[in-house]
């Protein structure tokens, strides 16, 4: 049996969650957390709720910088954010995708992220868009880049006693845009069988979040400038970029299958990306 | 540390006092803390109109508005809702049918009928966010909520006729 505990201070959380270490479980959406009680998978002995907490950061922050999120803004609130929309539509469209408007009423984007599935769908776009990610624990803070965070699977920078505090989002680089694109079995409450996110700035240089093709949510390296209309030479080049996707085979999908459609959808996720740096197009 | 809540329970507890207000009435549970609200509601209040089917969040047929939002209530622990605002399907039909009910069965819609409590909160959510949705936004809210009659096309113009018959400012 878990006991629950509902924190007034981010504080009282740290220090409960530590006393509880692998027994502690934080909980603020509950759409992961709570389908774990439930196949007894997840059997914590303490479920810390932080909603309560007062002295969380705000739940969304924005400067000329860019945007820090805190624990509690939902999917909803993020998709429907006009900064968010203008400023980062590859998120926009990942997070507009998670699960159903029901779980996106519940859902934290920080939770999505701390769950640590190679298959979270705002892990893509949150890696080519530069985010980091800080994370308290009674010893204090620190912030790590979010291509440090994700560690394998279920597995992240966030230990057992710590909490995932903000996620901080650069303003992206002037003529830059981001798209994401993802493949499910069926359109709503499906989990990914592979997504993609695709960054590209002013110069042509060209950025991949993959995610459900390994072990964690993967991030390339950033390419020289491309010439986006040359479609072979394109081509060429994300199939060298994709290498670093070592999917397997399971029950959403076989191995050659996640290959095949993830050359598609990469294709389709960098030009759509590519043609928002100049018109401004936003996701709908 | 002082505490900020209203309610005044020990720091962590294997059982907890839950208030919350359900369709307008104050109702208390004194539930585990593995309770769901989709529990406490059918078991600990006798509101069974919210249905279990998947219990996952992946069919709908749970759907209330916590806080005015719709959720699925199998994916929320009774404490959460301590000191919230819920509605359920009984509340949306306090005074008899609802126009959208009305709607429902106009359709055709309900065929089984195990969904449809779920569809109709999901439903009344969509057209309190978006009052003239278009039929592409209408599936796309709806998709959380599963119907295996398979009574989509007509629980779409369920919606479209409530849409409607709302923005036309007869009841």
């Amino acid at each position: 049996m878990s006991k629950y505990y509902r924190p007034a201070s981010v504080a009282d959380a740290l220090t409960a969650l530590a006393a509880a270490g692998e027994g502690g479980r934080i909980l603020v959406g509950g759409t992961d957390l709570i389908v774990g009680l439930r196949h007894h998978t997840l059997q914590p002995d303490l479920i810390v709720d932080l909603k309560n907490a007062q002295d969380l950061p705000t739940p969304i922050t924005v400067t000329d910088a860019g945007v820090s999120i805190g624990p509690t803004f939902t999917m909803t609130e993020l998709i429907t954010h006009p900064v968010v929309q203008e400023w980062y539509p590859g998120l926009v469209e990942a997070a507009g995708s998670v699960g159903s408007v029901a779980i996106r009423n519940r859902a934290s984007l920080v939770g999505n992220v701390c769950n640590g599935s190679p298959a979270a769908d705002t892990a893509p776009p949150l890696l080519v868009l530069g985010a980091s990610v800080t994370i308290a624990s009674v010893d204090g803070e620190r912030t790590v880049p979010m291509s440090e965070f994700f560690l394998g699977p279920r597995r992240t920078q966030c230990s057992p006693g710590q909490i995932v505090t903000q996620i901080h989002l650069p303003r992206p680089e002037d003529g830059s845009g981001s798209a994401s694109r993802r493949l499910t079995r069926r359109r709503g409450v499906d989990i990914a069988t592979v997504s993609v996110a695709a960054q590209v700035n002013a110069d042509g240089k060209l950025l991949l979040g993959l995610g459900a093709v390994g072990p964690r949510p993967l991030l390339t390296g950033q390419t020289d400038p491309l010439a986006l209309e040359d479609g072979p030479a394109l081509i060429k080049v994300l199939d060298e970029l994709l290498e670093l996707a070592t999917p397997i085979s399971d029950v959403r999908s076989s191995r050659e299958y996640r290959i095949a459609t993830l050359r598609a959808l990469t294709k389709r996720a960098v030009l759509t990306a590519a043609n928002r740096r100049n018109n401004k197009e936003m996701a709908s | 540390m002082t505490s900020t809540t209203g309610n005044q329970q020990p720091a962590s507890t294997d059982q907890q006092n839950v208030t919350c207000t359900v369709n307008g009435s104050e109702r208390s549970m004194f539930v585990p803390t593995e309770r769901t609200l989709l529990d406490g509601l059918r078991d600990e209040l006798g509101l069974t109109g919210s249905k279990k089917c998947c219990a996952e969040g992946e069919c709908g047929a749970c759907t209330i508005l916590l806080d005015g939002r719709a959720v699925n209530s199998c994916l929320v622990l009774c404490s959460e809702a301590d000191g919230r605002e819920i509605t359920t399907i009984e509340g949306l039909s306090q005074d008899g049918l609802s126009d959208l009910q009305e709607e429902f069965l106009n359709a055709g819609a309900v065929q089984c009928g195990f969904c449809i409590p779920g569809q109709v909160v999901s439903a009344e959510y969509l057209l309190r966010t978006n009052p003239e949705p278009s039929v592409e936004q209408i599936r796309e809210s709806m998709s959380g909520n599963l119907c295996r009659c398979a009574g989509y096309e007509r629980i779409v113009c369920a919606v479209q006729a409530t849409a409607a018959r709302r923005t036309c400012g007869h009841d």
